[in-house]
This record gives C-alpha cells, structure tokens and sequence, in this order.
C-alpha cells in the first residue's frame, strides 16, 4: 500500500485486520515521515524503539484477532502526558530532564488497546498560550501556506504540535489536551478534526495540570470517525481522578449514522461578534445551511453572559495555574537554579521558577497570585466563579429547551504568522479562544470540524457544542457536518 | 484597576519567582492591561448566585481510608535534582 501516513484510523484498522498492511509497516512509514520533518517542530523527543516494539506486539495481537480498533495505529502524544521512562516536560524548562516513572491513565489505556506512541509531541509551555509560541523547543509550524507565500504560519496551541503532526500525515492521530480551546483552535488552524469531550469523560491522572476544572484532554484525528473511535479508548472511569465520571462509554462510532432529521441546532447571536472576517460569517452560514439541508431544524439562540467569558477564564485559569505550578520548586523534579554562596530555600524557589517558567507562564502564575490574594479573593475569584456558573447557566436553560447542538465558528480567523502577534498585548492573544473558552467554563463537549478554506488558502473550522455526557449524538452531527462540508484539502508538502 | 510598581514586586514574591528591578515596570503594567480586561466582571449582576464549585454535579467518589500504595521510595527521589541517603536535599533552611 501506498501513503500509509495518510491513513485515518479506521481505515488502518482495516486494512491491517485484513492483512493488507500491518502496524509496523505503517510505523515505519511514520518515522521516516517525522525523520523528514524537522522543519514542523511538531515532534520534539523520538521515541523509535518504543514505536517499533509495540507496532510488533499489535501485530501479534492483530494476527490473533479480536484485537482492538486502536491496535497498531501510530499516534503522536502531547508532551504534557507523563509517559513512563520518556521525556514529559509540559514544553517548560523548569521539567527538563524529568522522565516520568509513572504513566498517565489516558496513554496507559491507548497503549492497552495497542496504540503505538511515535513520539512526544511540541506545545505551549503548560498549555498556556494560543500559537505554540511559549515553548521551550521552539515554534511549531503550521503545514499549511498562505498562496505561495513562505512566511512560515502558527498552528494554533497550545496542541500546536499535535495539529502539524495530524496535518502533515506525520502520525494517523494524536493525543491534545483543551483547557480553553487547546484543541479545537489548533484542529481548526490546520484542517482537522479536533474534540474536548464532557469535562469527567476523560482521566486527567498523569497529565501535567494546568487549570484543574477545565483541562480535559481529546483526541486530534484526520476525520470525524476517527475522532470517535479514539474517544473510545480514551475515556472510562479512573478511580485515581475524583473528577472522572463513573458512566458507561457507549459505542462512538456506532452512532454515527449521519441521520440528523429532526435534531434542533441553536445558532447563539452573542457569538456574531463585532468586526468578524466575512469569510468566518459566511463559514458560519453555510455551515449552518448544510446542517438545515440535512433536515436539522435551525434555531436563534441566546447565550447573553458569553461576552463575560474570556474575562472569567483569566481569573480562573490563571487561579488555578498559580496553585497547580507552585509544585515546581527545584525540590523534587526538574530544574533547580545554581545558587549563590549563602542562597537558602527562598532563593532557590525564585530563582529556580524565574529561571524555568517563561513569560507567559510567569505572568499566568503571577496573576493568578494576585486574584487569590487577601482582599482580592472575593472581588476577581469568587466574582468570576460566579459568572461561571451564569454562563453555565445559559447553556443549561437553552439545552432545556430543545437544542441538541449549537453551531458556531472554532476560531475568529484562519491561523495567523508566527512571531505576528509577538508585539500585540497578552489579551489581543487571549482573544483567539473567545468562541471555544463558554464551553470548558461550562464543562460541555465541543468538536472543531474543517469545513472550507479562506480566500488564501488556508483552512477554517466549525465548531459544534453538545449536550454534557451526549459526545456521541454531537459525533453524529459533527459527521453530518463534515459530509456536507467535503473537506478534502490538503497542504502541499515544503518541509 | 492600575497596578504599581510595589505590587507587581508584593506579587512576584508571593508566587515567589524572582523579577529584577528594571522588569517590574513592565510587569506592572501588563498587570493592569489584564486586570483592566478582567474588570468587566464587574458589570455582571452576580447577586444571589453561587460560586460554581464544579461543572457537573457530582458527589466525589470516596474509597476505603486504606493504604492502597507505597514503598517507592527510589521512584519517588528518581527525579530530584538533590537527593542523599532516601531524602530530598534542599539548602540549608534557618528560620
């Protein structure tokens, strides 16, 4: 078989079930795709020997039979997963050199189902930022190209090297995680398709925290059946997170019928902002009319705290940030300052954070210090924990009214060049998830599926907001969506 | 909400992480742009509502108050960056 990289997941699975290919060849047609992409940055620690073992055990397991949909299919992993033995730095200096003795339960449940792990995946340093900028290896790099213009473009974040990896066809998916839009925004920068499942639907046991009540990882595939079968084996309850759900993980990919006669879609005016690009609104409105053709019934919406969202998600983040990062003390893992004849433990804590925290890391930290502090407490946290629950509330009173889904644009743009925004002000960057943030604040399920390109050539996404627990009815939607739409795009390879 | 020069200092203590004397303006200026941003809170009417605690209402699971792990000591001190005789080594610490 030819182009074994471009492969989704399912069908892989098949072909390998069939005998027509089989793991390890489709692995190591992987590898020399990401040895021939040093020029993405997507991958930052190879792990070659892991890959090969374990493409040779699922082939095993594969001959056998009854092997699961997952076994022997190549994936990319984000490096804020703690993978046992394997670098796991979150992309921050102050991790460098930390090699886990432990695996998080997400990749432990992949490699069960006989994943194989090609390697660790780049990102923004402790998933905090929009455009992988804030990592300590460096850019990630969008496959994609405006026209034949070079300047070299972001790929989103903080799963920016998760998305160049799925893009590029350097692994058939890869894990992300979502803390405010990590993998819808990045899944949309280039073309893919990217879900934040229910908050609780996934472990979060292994991955490095960032904001405790909004991280949830999910799965960043080359198509919507993918998408589904690898939440499959991602979730399940986890006793070692208290958070996780205790519920039954139905069939995902059973329920994608592509039938959604009857589903009613809200369409939330809040999300018309001021000054959006006419090509975002015309996304926007074909994307609902192909929801509307397929025999959805289209609904207006109204969300009226959501305005109030981006401001509540930089208390809360950064909140929890603050008391997540204050584990990095130079004690126990990772980097530890030199110090100075007479340093005691206070210096070596400053200095050890001012030397392995980078900017943006540094000033979440710093903020979130300030909102928690006395006298602060109440008029910024419990304020913005407040409107939280206000914002939840919105979704809550429209889904109590019949919605099934809720259609919206993923980004306010297509991915824009890298180091372009380095002079804007932090905020102008945060804006970048003012239509994915509503959704992790109110804990629900939100897919990002590609569905047309910009005048220049670069691709857009949707963004399709369930029901909390109802993934596989918004899988079903989102599959609707995505036959409609026929995204077949692909970059042309310069790398 | 303006933030000066001795907050920003106050701040960067307290997440104890050490900011040079010629980055504090900075600092405090970005401060205040966030905390501006932040400020529209204030226009909401929150009176009666809730903090949100957590996004599903769920009781947390509980288990047996037993010791269900241990005895690694060697994994444990694996990574750290001073380790001597089984115990994390820090500097010297003189209250």
């Amino acid at each position: 078989m030819s182009d074994l990289t471009k492969l989704t997941i399912a069908q892989a699975r098949d072909a390998m079930r069939k005998g027509d290919t089989t793991s390890a060849e489709i692995t190591a047609a992987c590898l020399t795709a990401i040895a021939g992409a040093d020029a993405l940055g997507a991958f930052v620690h190879h792990t070659p020997e892991i890959a090969t073992a374990q493409a040779a055990a699922a082939d095993e397991r594969i001959k056998a039979g009854e092997a699961p949909d997952m076994c022997g299919i190549p994936l990319g992993i984000k490096d804020l997963f703690c993978t046992k033995g394997v670098p796991s730095q979150a992309a921050s200096r102050i991790l460098e050199g930390f090699k886990p003795e432990y695996e998080s339960t997400v990749t432990t449940q992949l490699f069960d189902a006989g994943a194989v792990m090609l390697g660790k995946l780049n990102m923004d340093e402790f998933a905090m930022g929009s455009s992988n900028e804030t990592s300590v290896y460096g850019n990630a790099v969008n496959p994609w190209r405006r026209g034949n213009d070079d300047a070299a473009l972001t790929p989103g974040g903080s799963s920016g090297g998760s998305a160049s990896a799925v893009a590029a066809d350097l692994c058939l998916a890869a894990t992300g995680t979502d803390t405010g839009g990590s993998i819808r925004q990045p899944a949309a920068f280039v073309g893919i398709t990217g879900l934040k499942p229910t908050y609780g639907r996934v472990s979060r046991w292994g991955i490095v925290a960032f904001a405790s009540s909004l991280d949830q990882a999910g799965p960043m595939t080359k198509d919507v059946r993918d998408c589904a079968i690898m939440l499959g084996a991602m979730c399940g309850h986890d006793p070692k997170d208290s958070t996780s759900a205790d519920l039954p993980v139905p069939d995902f990919e059973a329920a994608l019928t592509g039938d959604i006669r009857g589903k009613t879609i809200g369409i939330p005016k809040e999300y018309r902002m001021d000054g959006m690009p006419a090509e975002i609104e015309k996304l926007w409105q074909d994307g609902t009319a192909m929801l509307k053709d397929a025999g959805a019934k289209i609904v207006d919406i109204s969300l009226p705290h959501t305005k109030y969202a981006l401001p509540a998600y930089y208390v809360i983040a950064p909140a929890e940030a603050s008391s997540n990062l204050a584990r990095y003390d130079g004690v126990r893992f990772g980097h530890r300052a030199k110090l100075a004849q007479g340093d005691g433990i206070t210096e070596m804590y400053e200095k050890t954070r001012a030397e392995g925290f980078g900017p943006e890391v540094q000033r979440r930290v710093m903020v979130g210090t300030y909102v928690l502090s006395a006298g602060f407490y109440d008029a910024y946290y419990n304020r913005a924990r407040r409107v939280r629950a206000l914002i939840k509330q919105d979704f809550d009173t429209v889904f109590a009214d019949g919605v099934d889904a809720i259609l919206t644009p993923a980004t306010p743009s297509a991915a824009f060049g890298l180091g372009e925004m380095t002079d804007a002000d932090p905020i102008q960057m945060y804006l970048n998830d003012v239509f994915t943030v509503t959704v992790n604040l109110a804990g629900l399920p939100g897919i990002a599926v590609p569905t047309g390109l910009d005048p220049q050539g670069l691709p857009l996404g949707l963004q399709l907001i369930g029901r909390p627990w109802e993934e596989a009815d918004l899988l079903n939607v989102a599959y609707s969506l995505e036959q409609s739409a026929g995204f077949v795009a692909k970059p042309t390879k310069w790398w | 909400m303006s933030i000066d020069i001795e907050t920003a200092r106050r701040v960067a203590k307290l997440a104890r992480i050490k900011v040079e004397d010629d980055a504090l303006p900075a600092l405090a200026s970005e401060f205040s742009a966030i905390l501006g941003f932040i400020e529209q809170l204030n226009e909401v009417d929150v009176e009666g509502v809730e903090p949100m605690t957590s996004v599903t209402p769920q009781r947390l699971k509980r288990r047996e108050d037993v010791v269900t792990d241990g005895n690694q000591q060697a994994a444990i001190l694996k990574n750290a960056p001073d380790a001597r005789e089984g115990f994390f080594a820090v500097p010297k610490v003189v209250e």
